[in-house]
Order: C-alpha cells, then sequence, then structure tokens
C-alpha cells in the first residue's frame, strides 16, 4: 500500500481539563475522501482543525505531503503556516471576507499570500467560479449571495491555494434545507476530480455515496473505521449503531 | 447697552474664520492623523499578547485618560524646558493633542478589532495569509467600519478641544476671539461668534461621520 498523503497519528487535545482528543490516528490516501463523523463533542471538528493547526494539540504528529509536524515539540508559528500551506479549508459559516467582491475572496489567498501575479490569479479565480456554478456573481459582494452560493464560494476560495488536501468543517450545518444539495453537489464532482478531502459531516448520505472511508468518533478517539458500506450499514460497534440509530429516528 | 455688537460680529467674522482655518483646523487634522497612528500602534501593543508590551499600551492609555489635557499641554510645553527639551508652541501643541488623541482613540481602535470575528482570522490563515497581510487586509478594513463612531466622538472633542492650546500661545479661534475682544471687553459677541464656528464645523464632521458609515456599510447589510 502506498504512503497516505495525509496522516496524523496519536493527536491529544484538551480544553482545560476536557480531553476532547484521546489519541487519535487518521491516514488519507491521495485523491481520496474521508468523512468524520460522530455525535456533537466527538471531537471530530477538533480533529479536522488540528490538521491545519487551527487547535493546537498537546501531543501527536500530522503530516500532508512531505511536511511533518510534530504537536510535541510546540511548533513555532512558521512551522504551523507551513503545515497550513498544504490544505485549504471550509467553514461550517463560510468565513467570506464582507468587504471584497466574490472574486477578490476566491484570489485573496493566492495574490495576498502567495504573491502570486493578479492577474492570473483572477483567470484561475473565474474559472473556479465557474466550476461550482457562480460565473455570473464574481462581482457581487457576499451578503448578496444566498448561504448555498456562499458556500460554494468558499469552496472556491479554498482552492484556489491549490491545496494538497481539502477540509471541510460541517460545510452544509448553517444552510436551510432546500441549499445543502447544491453544495453537496459540488463536493461531490470535486471528489470525482479526483481532490483529497476529509469531511466532517453530518449528511450520511453524502457519506455513503462519495467516501472512501468513514471514521466514527466519540468521546475522543476513532470507535470504528472502514468503507461507507461497512460503518454505515453493517456497523460493529455498539456505539455506531446506537449514533446511526439516532440520526435515523430522532424522535 | 445691546449685548450683541453688530458690526463687530461682520467685521470679526473674517479674522476668526482666519483662526479657525490657520489655527483650529490644521491642529486638528494633524493631531488626528498622527493620533490615529499612535492609537493603531498602542492598540497592536495591547493586543500583542505579550506581558511587557501590552503592559506598557496599558499604562500608557491609563495615563493619557487619567490626567487633564490641559495639564498634558502644559507638562509639554512648560515643563519638557526644565529636562532641557524647548519645544515651540505648535509642535507642543500637536504633540500633546496628538499623544492625547492616541490615548482615547487607542481604545475605539482595539474594541473595532476583537469586533471583527473570529472566524475572519482563521479564513486569512486558511489562505495563508501571515499576520501583518491579515491585519492590512482581513482585519483593519472591517475593523474601520467598526470604529467610525467611535472615532468620530474624539475627532469632534478634539475640534473643541484644540481651543486649550490657546493657553501656550498658539493662535486659532479662541485666542483670535480673546484678542479682538480684549480691548472692547465685546467678550459676548466675540465668543459667541466663535462658538458658531464650532458648532459649525462639528456639525459638518456628523455629517460627514454620516455619509461615511453609509459608504463603509455598504457590502455589508443588504
Amino acid at each position: 500500500m502506498s504512503t497516505p498523503l495525509l496522516e496524523a497519528r496519536g493527536l491529544v487535545k484538551s480544553f482545560g481539563a476536557n480531553r476532547v482528543l484521546r489519541g487519535v490516528d487518521v491516514a488519507v490516501p491521495s485523491g481520496s475522501v474521508t468523512c468524520l463523523i460522530g455525535p456533537s463533542g466527538s471531537g471530530k471538528t477538533t480533529v479536522l482543525r488540528s490538521l491545519n493547526g487551527l487547535e493546537t494539540p498537546e501531543d501527536g504528529t500530522v503530516r500532508i505531503g512531505d511536511v511533518e509536524l510534530d504537536w510535541a515539540t510546540r511548533p513555532d508559528a512558521r512551522a504551523v503556516s507551513r503545515l497550513r500551506g498544504q490544505s485549504g479549508m471550509v467553514f461550517q459559516s463560510h468565513n467570506l471576507f464582507p468587504h471584497l467582491t466574490v472574486l477578490d475572496n476566491v484570489t485573496s489567498g493566492p495574490v495576498f499570500a502567495q504573491g502570486r501575479p493578479r492577474a492570473e490569479a483572477r483567470e484561475e479565480a473565474r474559472a473556479l467560479l465557474a466550476r461550482v456554478g457562480l460565473a455570473d456573481k464574481a462581482d457581487a459582494y457576499p451578503v448578496q449571495l444566498s448561504g448555498g452560493q456562499q458556500q460554494r464560494v468558499g469552496i472556491a476560495r479554498a482552492l484556489a491555494t491549490r491545496p494538497q488536501v481539502v477540509l471541510f468543517d460541517e460545510p452544509t450545518s448553517a444552510l436551510d434545507p432546500e441549499l445543502v444539495g447544491e453544495v453537496l453537489r459540488v463536493m461531490q464532482s470535486l471528489a470525482a476530480e479526483g481532490w483529497t478531502m476529509v469531511v466532517v459531516t453530518h449528511e450520511m448520505r453524502f457519506a455513503r455515496q462519495v467516501a472512501d472511508q468513514v471514521l466514527f468518533l466519540d468521546g475522543g478517539v476513532v470507535v470504528e473505521q472502514g468503507p461507507p458500506s461497512e460503518v454505515l450499514v453493517e456497523p460493529r460497534e455498539p456505539r455506531t449503531r446506537q449514533f446511526l440509530q439516532r440520526l435515523l429516528e430522532p424522535l | 447697552m445691546n449685548a450683541i455688537d453688530w458690526d463687530l460680529v461682520r467685521s470679526s467674522l473674517g479674522p476668526l474664520l482666519d483662526g479657525l482655518l490657520r489655527g483650529t483646523l490644521p491642529l486638528t487634522a494633524v493631531s488626528f492623523v498622527l493620533g490615529l497612528v499612535i492609537a493603531l500602534v498602542i492598540a497592536l501593543m495591547r493586543l500583542s499578547g505579550q506581558r511587557l508590551v501590552s503592559g506598557l499600551a496599558r499604562a500608557y492609555v491609563s495615563i493619557i485618560r487619567g490626567t487633564p489635557l490641559l495639564l498634558q499641554l502644559f507638562i509639554v510645553f512648560f515643563g519638557l524646558p526644565s529636562l532641557g527639551i524647548t519645544l515651540d508652541p505648535w509642535p507642543s501643541a500637536i504633540i500633546a493633542l496628538s499623544l492625547n488623541v492616541g490615548g482615547y482613540a487607542s481604545e475605539a481602535v482595539r474594541g473595532a478589532i476583537l469586533a471583527v470575528p473570529r472566524g475572519q482570522f482563521e479564513a486569512a490563515m486558511t489562505v495563508g495569509m501571515g499576520r501583518t497581510t491579515t491585519l492590512r487586509r482581513v482585519v483593519l478594513p472591517q475593523a474601520a467600519r467598526i470604529a467610525v463612531p467611535p472615532l468620530s466622538n474624539t475627532l469632534i472633542s478634539l475640534v473643541k478641544d484644540t481651543s486649550l492650546v490657546s493657553t501656550i500661545l498658539v493662535t486659532e479661534l479662541l485666542r483670535k476671539a480673546q484678542e479682538i475682544a480684549s480691548p472692547s471687553f465685546a467678550f459676548f459677541t466675540l465668543y459667541g461668534v466663535a462658538a458658531v464656528y464650532y458648532w459649525v464645523v462639528c456639525l459638518v464632521l456628523s455629517f460627514g461621520q454620516t455619509r461615511l458609515e453609509t459608504r463603509l456599510s455598504r457590502h455589508v447589510a443588504v
């Protein structure tokens, strides 16, 4: 088996006295989609945010491509930003820059951070906007868009820095139900194009159709992992079964 | 005897306007711009997370806010010479006013920076921006909008606070009024005209504030 593109080992993280990660391992092969699922407070978002250093674990390592970080050594800001540069992120609440147009949001990484020529970045950004179905919104401001459109701009912005991995933090959780589909369809097509994706989600149908592997977390550990056909359809662990049961029958 | 001498009003309009245009307004403008620079530096020092640096900034704000502006002015103009630093009235005035504005405005700037949502910093980091770029491209443009109302207050106060520098012989609007009024004892008339000038300037600034707020919020709310 080839080396995974992204590998995290032994992630440990506490918020005060609350231990939210108790030794989490994640391995993501290149071109695959990994879904992190689990109840609220299970640590899935913390795992995701540890992969790009938005959270600072006390222990464990994260490697993306050939950039590796050992959290136990208290890496400095420069080392963390080097790791962060390997990935792009899509947030639950999109976090678009409200004072910039859609196009400038997408070029913000390439132009402001990577110092790429503006003309080239703009051309690429227009292609990305077309890619997420928003070619005609380049000059709009985020506030003028629907939630689903905003999130698709968020995806284009995350792709614009040409990351090796795209991290999604519950990208549809803040959306009205009828807008969820347009975002998931874009994500599905990215997966089909071969993007490497790590997705924290409650969308079980998406996980089942698109994911190559599913990790079920609970209490800060990976309780069960495997292809969706196993974890989501025939889970071995009682806790996984219980969780899926609650999703199917909330009442 | 009439309280208001209308001939004197007419003849003093020009000289007082001169005091406004060549004294009060340039003092206000220069002190405000320098004060904003100081305010940004102090605000960033307080947000730096380094104990010594933020402590210094905190002490600065405390001293500026805890002592009268008139006294700060006197220390610069009358006090510094005993340390061997003698400054002319104008530089003294600008230094004292700028330091004072810097202290007050730094709190407005700090509050505005803190009001920019955490997610904006995170989004900037995830597209690869460092601290300085994040500040310049993401945080300050948004903080500017939030800081307009409190900074407008500071500016409008400053217009009137410049009158204090009449005590160190800077010729501005109030001092001009005093000079013209003294020989004739027509204080009511001259101070009345000066008051109208100050008020009009502040009206114009308030109007400008509203325009600026509208302009800066145009992409934030539909």
